[in-house]
């Protein structure tokens, strides 16, 4: 975590003249200077480092440069939208992939099966925001069913979750798919078929409870990715989230905003890394003596 | 005790597989025959093409501003329209693909490097080194990729060179797991230990006996980061801050076109279909690749 | 032969998988029976169909697998046809299974309670209320020691003897009048060996179970079974009451197995160990006559023509170079 904001700090530093940018490519050194030594970034990284980290512990983050109001109140503005979006696209993902992904591994190469891997496929490899355009276009502008930018009402919502869930759908039908065939494979299934259970108990009560495991853990993960990459998504589709944030920021070279978005979203992706190891101990009991 | 001298039959042998086997069975992978196949047009056409068009992909031309593709009602002159500023779109959109190729094969050039190096040292020599790259691993998965890409490439200057070096520093994560967990399966393989029996350096030992086996699942990872890369890559210059005009990178010819979309919508339709095309075969490839050289993965 | 007192009875019992390059005939016309109350063993190597045809009798083959049979029935009910549901009643219910490696036997992430319960609730769903007990009582009876503790645990949380004495019990949870079991013993140590073993025919007095154990290990068979039946490539080459195959083996097989053993007899101390040269053949693709022509030392020409079984009272026997004793 620690690493994470080090990490982020330098870099944002050490890639440019900061004071520059802030000031706009055409001013005078002049006023850089004054920039300059105003917001203290003559001073030397280290220091103006741990001059960030104490603050940010106490929850200071600064003040924006572009926003009259706090860092801290802007984040906290933005991200229960991020939050939101990325669960309602993992959500909608894991609820049509889980299924089809147990389908397709009863009969693999089956038609089903087929059918599915070869849609994942094409899906995989639509980047995302050209998806979104598209859907932008056909729903909002052709057929005028859904609004195009913003994120006031829950239509908003509809087609960003919608690009998001295509985007993850392909992993998590796989990953299930995958898990399926082999806990189908395993000897316990032998052992339970040879009990004479109903194909439905074997299935979900033995097979899908074995080979979820890996998929949970790695949905937590992917969590984690959407959000931090939810930039893209949130330019297209105009949504006030985290994502957004730091794309404006980044433009004006708001730079408290942006380190504290890349430490905000570091930690959460750390959180979600150690929910994803809780998640895998509670589900396998293997792991619990550990 | 002895043993009697014992007369064995031959064994039949269940088909070891000689070279046109091999053959005949990478050929029947549809994953390798569609992904390469399309793959290898792509390559074939974003190197040779452009030379063979009428019109380059920079010449700007105010009167041919937005003409339409031929299917609906252009002319052979143009046969993909054009864009606003009356450049010729096939020729942008092979050009296009000569970008996206180059920027995936550094990237993963320079990524696999990084990884495979970090993994494969993190994997054989454990402790504190592998301490130390799981530790920077982990650093490099939490910070928001596309963010800090977006960053620098705002605070530096945006440009070819940088997108390239970015995601190169940025994209190694995966060569980096994979390989230092196969190292670790490797390892403790009767194989190395037999190499470090006879006084193989460490050095010999990487070379010989993990690298050539972990090459099937590094290839397979190229393809993937690949793929990746021009994805993310599009995404940055969609934003603005990857490849810079008048370079026709798809993702900047997406932008560009957004403010014309309800008019000639193929402004952003082509670009991203020739996209899904190189993702798509290359992924497939991918995909092909370990189906034959890993039996055990099937059906995954 | 009186049919009713035969738990199972099987005639020309055939068992085909796909391959590559043709079609595997795994299990050839077998047939055996298994009494009430006897223990049947199936000896036979590794790959020679002793597995299949267990797997057979319940319909627990692997797809694209292929099953004929002549006769094939259980307490007299015939099973050749019985669609899949009815199969679902009879596993676990009048046949209990119990496979060779009991760590992955079991379902890791459910804990050994539910998994015996389970079986139980699912043939006996007028009795649900009882499967705790059931459970717990059947743990008591395959030798767990505390077994009220033991139904919360996981499987990883037991050593492999106390596995596979949970997995027997399993086996046993809706009284079934036959066990199958499958290299029961293969994958342990080999003092649990002996335990487990000793397990299994307490159990089947207490319980007058009939078994069928399958095994490679004749020394196995000669403690437990009543009946022995010897297979080899697919086909059964020779089946025996137990004193009558030791005292006298009639298949050259048969012979050379007795012959493999390491034996302390005085006599034959300072003798080469004995081996059956020659590999096992594949059974790809149809075959006729005997599949153990290629390293029988007694071999003709004649052995490549279909031998059929040739019968001296319950001694039967695959080849025409034996002799058989006078009729009894």
């Amino acid at each position: 975590m620690i690493a994470v904001s080090i990490v982020g700090f330098i870099l944002l530093r050490a890639s440019g003249d900061l004071a520059l940018r802030i000031a706009g490519a055409e001013s005078l050194t002049e006023d850089v200077e004054r920039i300059r030594l105003a917001y203290g970034l003559d001073r030397p990284i280290v220091i103006q480092y741990l001059d960030w980290a104490w603050k940010a512990l106490h929850g200071d983050f600064g003040r924006s440069l572009f926003f009259p109001e706090d860092v801290s109140t802007l984040i906290a503005q933005r991200l229960p939208v991020t939050l939101w979006l990325g669960a309602l696209g993992l959500g909608a993902s894991i609820i049509i992939g889980l299924p089809l992904g147990t389908l397709a591994a009863l009969k693999p190469n089956g038609i089903l099966d087929r059918v599915l891997l070869g849609t994942v496929v094409l899906g995989q490899a639509m980047p995302s925001f050209w998806l979104g355009l598209l859907l932008i276009i056909f729903f909002g502008l052709t057929l005028g069913i859904l609004p195009v930018s913003g994120s006031e009402t829950w239509r908003h919502f509809i087609l960003p979750t919608a690009v998001l869930a295509i985007a993850t759908l392909p992993t998590i039908l796989r990953l299930t798919r995958s898990g399926m065939i082999d806990a189908l494979r395993a000897d316990y299934i032998r052992t339970a078929r040879a009990k004479g259970l109903s194909p439905a108990s074997v299935i979900i009560k033995h097979a899908l409870r074995n080979a979820l495991i890996p998929v949970v853990a790695i949905a937590a993960v992917q969590l984690g990715a959407l959000i931090g990459g939810s930039v893209v998504l949130e330019t297209v589709f105009g949504i006030q989230g985290l994502g957004y944030l730091a794309w404006e920021s980044i433009n004006r070279a708001d730079y408290p905003v942006v380190q504290a978005n890349v430490l905000v979203l570091g930690a959460i992706y750390c959180l979600l890394t150690f929910v994803s190891d809780v998640l895998h101990a509670l589900l396998d009991p293997r792991l619990r003596d550990q | 005790m002895t043993v009697e001298k014992v007369e064995v039959e031959p064994i039949e042998l269940l088909g070891a597989e000689t070279a046109r086997d091999t053959a005949r069975r990478w050929l029947s992978n549809s994953g390798i025959v569609i992904g390469g196949g399309l793959f290898f047009l792509v390559v074939l056409s974003a190197l040779i093409g452009p030379y063979l068009l009428p019109h380059n992909a920079f010449d700007q031309s105010l009167i041919a501003r937005l003409r339409p593709p031929m299917w609906s009602g252009g002319t052979a002159e143009y046969p993909l329209g054009t864009d606003h500023l009356g450049r010729d779109y096939l020729a942008r959109l092979l050009w296009g693909g000569r970008l996206s190729l180059m920027i995936g094969f550094l990237t993963i050039l320079l990524a696999g490097t990084i990884g495979t190096t970090l993994g494969v040292v993190a994997g054989f020599y454990g402790g504190r080194i592998d301490f130390v790259v799981r530790f920077l691993i982990m650093v490099r998965l939490a910070l928001p990729a596309v963010l800090i890409a977006l960053a620098i490439a705002f605070l530096a200057g945006p440009s070819l060179k940088l997108l390239v070096l970015m995601l190169g520093l940025l994209l190694w994560d995966r060569f980096a797991v994979v390989s230092r967990a196969m190292t670790l399966q490797l390892r403790n393989r009767e194989f190395v230990t037999a190499a470090r029996a006879v006084g193989c350096s460490d050095f010999t030992m990487i070379r010989r006996d993990i690298l050539p086996n972990i090459l099937n699942y590094l290839i397979i990872i190229a393809t993937v980061e690949m793929a990746n890369a021009v994805l993310i890559a599009s995404a940055l210059s969609f934003l603005g801050l990857g490849v810079q005009p008048p370079l026709p990178d798809w993702g900047l010819m997406i932008a560009e076109g957004k403010e014309y979309i309800l008019f000639s919508p193929y402004l952003i339709t082509l670009p991203g279909l020739a996209m899904m095309v190189l993702v798509l075969s290359v992924n497939l490839l991918g995909d092909g690749i370990r189906d034959v050289t890993d039996p055990e993965a099937k059906g995954r | 032969m009186n049919q009713s007192a035969n738990i199972l009875s099987v005639r020309d019992l055939d068992v085909s998988l796909p391959h590559r390059s043709g079609r595997v005939h795994a299990v050839r016309k077998i047939s055996f029976d298994v009494r009430r109350g006897e223990t049947v063993c199936i000896v036979g190597e590794s790959g020679c169909g002793k597995s299949m045809s267990a797997m057979a009798i319940l319909n627990l083959l692997p797809r694209g697998a292929e099953r004929k049979a002549e006769t094939l029935s259980l307490l007299g009910e015939d099973l050749r046809n019985a669609s899949e549901s009815r199969l679902r009643r009879i596993r676990g219910n009048k046949i209990g299974m119990i496979f060779q490696e009991p760590l992955t036997a079991l379902n890791p992430s459910l804990t050994v309670g539910e998994q015996l319960m389970e079986v139980y609730r699912r043939h006996r769903p007028q009795e649900k209320a009882n499967a705790r007990a059931r459970a717990i009582e059947m743990l008591g009876q395959v030798g767990i020691p505390d077994p009220a503790e033991r139904i919360s645990q996981y499987p990883h949380q037991l050593s492999g003897g106390l596995r596979q004495r949970v997995v027997i019990a399993m086996a046993m949870m809706c009284e079934p009048e036959l066990i199958i079991a499958d290299e029961p013993t293969t994958a342990l140590d080999v003092t649990v060996q002996a335990q487990i073993l000793r397990l299994l025919i307490d159990l089947k007095q207490r319980f007058g179970l009939a078994l069928l154990l399958i095994t490679h290990d004749l020394a196995i068979a000669s403690r437990v079974a009543d009946h022995i039946v010897v297979m080899y490539g697919g086909q059964v080459v020779e089946q025996a009451p137990t004193s009558e195959f030791f005292r006298r083996p009639l298949h050259p097989y048969s012979k050379g197995l007795l012959g493999c053993l390491p034996t302390s007899q005085p006599g034959r101390h300072g003798q080469p160990l004995q081996v059956i040269p020659g590999t096992v053949p594949s059974l790809i693709g149809d075959m006729t006559g005997c599949t153990f022509m290629s390293r029988c030392k007694e071999a003709q020409p004649a052995c490549a023509a279909n031998i059929e079984l040739q019968r001296s009272g319950d001694h039967w026997v695959r080849c025409d170079r034996a002799t058989l004793p006078e009729a009894l």
